[in-house]
């Protein structure tokens, strides 16, 4: 039905032309070749965008299939056990989540401020000629791989904390109930405390950079609005650019979150690697992500190997929630700008 | 009542002194790291640097040596990562923005990419061990140049998208008015518009895997000798530079510094180059 359908419409475009009716069918066929190339480019390139999600759904099936013999040998108990025993093949996990949201709220608690009067000093105070190039070196430091934070951490971050700030952290808070645990023992060097810093440092350019551009999408007028009113430069931030860009700003936290949780390389060097939960923050803990670093290709038999992937599937769930409540608060606001 | 005004702006000057004060604190502590990373990264780095870096092997503990096969397996990995990825990355794209760009599928596929955009990379190197190493039985350069790619095409998605997006409408019109097939006229009119954006992100996703670590452990993992076999395991820069550094020994450590500094010069250069085309691209 359609070839003959569509002909008419070649033979109309010829007609009075003087092309034969070999031109003709010549041309009807290169238009048909021309309209499967059509269809299959489009199926193509709908394939390639199908992909994406075959490789989303083949991480979750992978994982969930290669974490099942820990899953099964423990149930939910490897969810809050904190032993973690090779030799007996006991395994729990609680340490392991434990160290990777203590290290990322650490990391949170200094990025998230620092990160908001960077991008605010850069919106609102900067001279024009320096936002380039300060917003460039900013965004280079997002750049710079994590393994290059995790050599530079191990090498000259800890023994910086362990001889100056981690000693005068135990004499401070000593005397001071609970920060005195918190802060307590020997100073390693290594640790949580140290991991927390490295990750604020590595997560920073990333706050800082989605924060700046919201914080740019807030229209002059408003601003403009609230300088006429007589408004500081603090107040216009505080009451007019934050409430608008507070849902965007949120987005942009739970990116540096998503960032901080699944981490790697740069806490690997810096975090201890033990299997415990301590009360202090200078003690040696582990991640999720760093225990499968440290481990996994020295793991032998079925079931440590499984209790790393289950290890993984956990991180993987817990970033996936935290990516996709960021996700929707940046469209959200990406609706109301109108972009 | 005054009186009671002027202390009320005086106290409002105050804070905003002060917090304006903590803004450019901020900056500063901000642009501090950068310098200081950097700083101590050039002095390690280049202290070790030679021509040995190039032309030799690792070294065992305690004699000299090169990088050239970590440098040689990274850039074997990146390539082909780069070739599986870019296509992948650049149809799905098209798709997203050309032919379905008001789609449900669209829509889900573009977050489901933004989620793989940052999700942690040891679980794509987890993935690619259940598909790839334990199927096959070995650690092997394939599965580790396939571990990169899952990390290009989110990023190479993304930018295509973006681009095509960018490219006015009228052009596609101009291109269906004399009669060019929508696929053709993809190829050959939004392809060719979008072309220094496209190439951009290529070049972030590059400079994305060049120090990528931790999806390479458990699938490349490393060698210690001159190996181009991608069936077997290949060596990596970051790897090499994840087990000298946490070495004890003096010499390895120096040759991580080293191969920290050639990684960072690398992923500088490549980012200030894609910044260098889109700038261009914007001005032109």
């Amino acid at each position: 039905m359609q070839p003959t359908g569509r002909s008419p419409v070649v033979d109309v475009a010829l007609q009075g032309s003087g092309i034969s009716i070999a031109e003709q069918v010549d041309r009807a066929k290169v238009l048909q070749r021309l309209r499967l190339g059509d269809v299959a480019f489009r199926n193509i390139t709908r394939g390639a965008a199908v992909t994406v999600l075959v490789i989303l759904g083949g991480i979750i099936i992978s994982l969930v299939w290669g974490s099942l013999p820990a899953l099964r040998a423990f149930g939910v108990s490897f969810l809050y056990e904190e032993v973690w025993n090779p030799v007996t093949e006991k395994f729990g996990a609680i340490a392991p989540i434990y160290g990777t949201v203590v290290t990322s709220f650490i990391a949170m608690l200094i990025a998230v401020p620092v990160g908001l009067f960077i991008a605010l000093f850069l919106t609102e105070l900067c001279p024009m000629w320096l936002r380039r190039p300060i917003g460039i070196a900013i965004e280079l430091l997002a750049g710079i791989p994590s393994i290059i934070y995790g050599i530079w951490g191990l090498f000259v971050f800890a023994p910086f904390l362990q001889q100056y700030v981690q000693p005068f952290l135990i004499t401070v808070f000593g005397p001071i109930p609970v920060l005195s645990t918190l802060f307590e023992g020997p100073p390693y060097g290594i640790g949580i405390f140290t991991a927390g810093l490295i990750l604020a440092i590595m997560v920073l350019p990333f706050i800082t950079s989605i924060s700046r551009d919201v914080f740019e999408a807030v229209p002059p007028v408003l601003k403009e609005a609230a300088y006429g009113l007589g408004c500081t430069t603090w107040e216009v931030a505080r009451y007019v650019v934050l409430p608008y860009t507070r849902v965007g700003v949120i987005g942009g936290v739970m990116l540096g979150l998503g960032r901080a949780l699944g981490e790697t390389m740069a806490v690997t060097f810096v975090i201890g690697n033990a299997h415990r939960i301590s009360g202090s923050l200078l003690a040696p803990g582990t991640t999720i992500s760093a225990t499968i670093a440290n481990e996994f290709t020295e793991a032998v038999g079925d079931l440590y190997t499984s209790a790393l992937i289950a290890l993984g599937l956990i991180l993987f769930v817990i970033t996936f929630i935290v990516l996709s409540i960021a996700r929707l608060l940046l469209m959200r606001l990406n609706a109301r700008i109108g972009v | 009542m005054d009186s009671s005004l002027s202390r009320l702006y005086a106290r409002r000057r105050r804070r905003n002194v002060m917090t304006m004060g903590l803004a450019y604190a901020a900056t500063g502590f901000g642009l501090s790291w950068l310098v200081l990373i950097l700083a101590v990264l050039l002095w390690e780095g280049f202290s070790g640097l030679s021509l040995a870096v190039f032309t030799e092997m690792t070294p065992p503990p305690g004699a000299a040596g090169g990088l050239l096969n970590p440098i040689m397996g990274s850039l074997v990995m990146t390539v082909i990562a780069v070739l599986i990825g870019t296509p992948l990355g650049i149809l799905a794209g098209t798709y997203m923005a050309e032919y379905g760009r008001y789609d449900k599928l669209t829509s889900v596929v573009r977050f489901i990419n933004d989620i793989l955009l940052s999700a942690p990379s040891i679980v794509i190197g987890l993935f690619v061990y259940e598909i790839m190493v334990a199927q096959m039985g070995h650690f092997s350069g394939w599965a580790g140049a396939v571990s990169l790619a899952v990390i290009v095409v989110p990023v190479v998605v993304r930018t295509t998208e973006d681009m095509l997006t960018l490219v006015p409408d009228t052009l596609r019109e101009a291109a269906a008015s004399i009669g060019l097939p929508r696929s053709l006229m993809i190829q050959k009119v939004a392809y060719r518009a979008a072309r220094a954006g496209m190439i951009t992100g290529v070049l972030l996703a590059v400079a994305r895997i060049s120090g990528e670590t931790a999806p390479l452990l458990f699938t490349a993992l490393n060698n210690q000798f001159w190996s181009l076999d991608l069936n077997a395991p290949v060596a990596s820069l970051p790897v090499v530079i994840f087990q000298f550094a946490l070495s004890p020994y003096k010499d390895w450590q120096s040759l991580a510094w080293t191969g920290a500094l050639i990684i960072t010069l690398a992923v500088l250069a490549l980012s200030i180059i894609a910044r260098l085309l889109a700038a261009q691209r914007r001005s032109s």
